[in-house]
């Protein structure tokens, strides 16, 4: 035994020496000025390739937990339709992005819309620094969660012919045209509005299509007593959302991380991450603290619905900010989403999973944030309102949210009123009841069990 | 004293609850049944395999109820449940020998209440 071990590291020892002796023409070769630094080069874009690569495996994987919170949340009745919708419209975002997307965000064109770049032909093959495929793969996940959003708040009563034509349109035109406007070069970008990691592209989009949906929808059947007096239609699955927020939590590492589309000497990223988790932590500290007080237990469901509150709103800001002013951001994001989903059921708005109080809401306050607390040292135009009292870069974010939230609600009223009068939104009044699952898949997510839809 | 036992779809719950209470019949035990009759099932479809369900989810209403509640009862529940279509289910209407009220100990047409 002992003497095994020995030989073993006799061995490895001379495998060491025979790949120092081998290593050492190499690097004589390379040892002039112009070839190290070619190779420096190569190595820093081999290294933000990889990181970028790595944000963009990360938020694809979101997909599975906007899976996960979505089916946990609604009834198991519906659990196989919400599925096949966050699988089928990851699908149709990377379809509907090659295709037309990427060019329309990031083609050459005007200050509206980019005009080049079909299927990503004529294209440069590096983007910001990195391959365009790399680049392309990134962003193409983002448009996935725009996309993915609102199918919670649609749940349990579209249809699903409805849902695969909506995708592909939001994926293809909408996403990428608010896209341009502030990474693709487009006026907002040009005014100096800032949005690091997507709260107004991705959030803003998606929450404020999502209630658009849900409001031309109508509330699902029993969900308001005749009264007006909201009814419970309890998730059925919770270990399942919770397995979902913490999905979405480890993602959004790779949503704000990976949006410096570069490590650098690796503080930028630091920042990111550190602010990304406070803003997460203390939102759900702050969404269950409320509940609690408000209604007397600490609901699981609304503190995993502030966490990811806080993550919404910390996602335009990660990199502008100081900790102790992400911890503000979560911790006043935590407390919005929670007033949002109430004043949702006041108006008799139902958002099944609270996609636009968490995405919508929190997604303005996020961007808002930046004109709050950014700060020019950390890489802004200019200082936030709490550093000299600079309203400027709040200005600039106002004008930002309010327009991408005007060119959302008219652009997704009109997609979803002509899916209405062609293919029609949602579902029979039956069927709704059965669950659609039976009525639209003609299969049960929880075959073998009995699963009786009696509410 | 009768008890009225109801099959009926589970999608239909609601609407008889409904009219069980418009008709002032608050008191009912509900419970899942598989059962099957004229309707004969429905299919599924599993990995492009075809498959027919038969034995159907049903919902089982029992409600006991005084001589003269049994045909507004009745009547609610058939109000509730009617489709038209086959498969809409079954009320059976049985005498019922004694009822107890376990909190007081009353029994028969008071412990109905």
């Amino acid at each position: 035994m002992r003497k095994g071990s020995k030989v073993k590291k006799l061995l490895f020892r001379v495998m060491v020496l025979w790949a120092i002796l081998l290593s050492v023409p190499a690097f004589a070769e390379s040892n002039t000025a112009e070839g190290s630094l070619e190779n420096m080069t190569n190595f820093t874009q081999g290294l933000d390739t990889v990181w970028v690569l790595l944000g963009a495996f990360l938020v694809f994987f979101m997909q599975a937990g906007f899976g996960m919170v979505e089916a946990g949340f609604i009834r198991a009745k519906n659990t196989c339709n919400i599925l096949t919708k966050n699988f089928l419209d990851f699908c149709m975002a990377s379809l509907g992005f090659f295709i037309i997307g990427y060019a329309l965000m990031f083609g050459d064109g005007n200050g509206f819309a980019g005009v080049k770049g079909w299927c990503l032909f004529g294209l440069e093959p590096t983007a910001n620094g990195i391959p365009l495929y790399a680049f392309w793969l990134f962003q193409a996940a983002f448009c996935g969660a725009a996309a993915t959003i609102v199918a919670g708040g649609m749940a349990e009563r579209m249809r699903f012919p409805a849902y695969l034509i909506y995708s592909f349109l939001i994926s293809a035109f909408i996403y990428p045209i608010v896209g341009h406007w502030i990474w693709g070069g487009g006026w907002l970008s040009k005014m100096g509005f800032a949005d690091f990691a997507g709260s107004t592209v991705v959030h803003t989009v998606g929450g404020f299509a999502a209630l658009v949906g849900t409001s031309m929808l109508k509330p699902r059947e029993g969900k308001y007593a005749v009264d007006g007096k909201p009814n419970v239609l309890a998730g059925h699955n919770i270990p399942l959302a919770s397995l979902g927020v913490f999905i979405l939590w480890f993602g959004w590492f790779g949503f704000n991380a990976g949006s410096t589309l570069s490590v650098g000497d690796g503080s930028l990223i630091g920042r990111i991450a550190i602010n990304t988790n406070l803003a997460a932590a203390i939102g759900g500290i702050v969404a269950m603290a409320t509940v609690w007080k408000r209604f007397g237990k600490p609901d699981l469901s609304m503190a995993m619905n502030g966490a990811l509150a806080g993550l919404v709103a910390i996602t335009a800001p990660c990199a502008y900010v100081e900790p102790w002013a992400a911890l503000v951001i979560g911790a006043t994001a935590g407390y919005i989403v929670i007033r949002g989903v109430e004043l949702l059921d006041k108006l008799q708005i139902d958002d099944p999973v609270g996609a636009f109080p968490v995405h919508g809401i929190c997604g303005v306050w996020g961007t808002l944030c930046i004109g709050i607390f950014g700060k020019t040292s950390l890489g802004l135009a200019n200082n936030g309102f709490v550093y000299g009292g600079n309203p400027m870069q709040l200005g600039i974010q106002m004008v930002g949210s309010v327009s991408t939230i005007a060119f959302v609600v008219v652009s997704m009223s009109i997609v979803f009123k002509l899916i209405d009068l062609t293919v029609g939104l949602r579902i029979g009044r039956e069927e709704e009841l059965r669950g659609l699952d039976i009525g639209e898949h003609g299969m049960e997510a929880y075959g073998g069990f009995q699963i009786f839809s009696t509410m | 004293m009768k008890l009225v036992v109801a099959y009926i779809q589970p999608h239909k719950l609601k609407d008889v609850k409904h009219a069980l209470y418009k008709a002032q019949v608050y008191k009912m035990s509900v419970t899942n049944a598989m059962g099957c009759g004229e309707q004969h099932g429905y299919e599924e479809s599993y990995r492009g395999i075809k498959f027919e369900v038969n034995l159907l989810k049903k919902v089982r209403l029992e409600i006991a109820v005084n001589q003269d509640f049994v045909e507004q009862t009745v009547n609610a529940i058939v109000e509730g449940a009617r489709t038209g279509e086959i498969g809409d289910g079954k009320i059976f209407v049985l005498d019922l020998a004694e009822c107890v009220r376990i909190r007081t100990g009353e029994r028969g047409k008071k412990a109905i209440g």
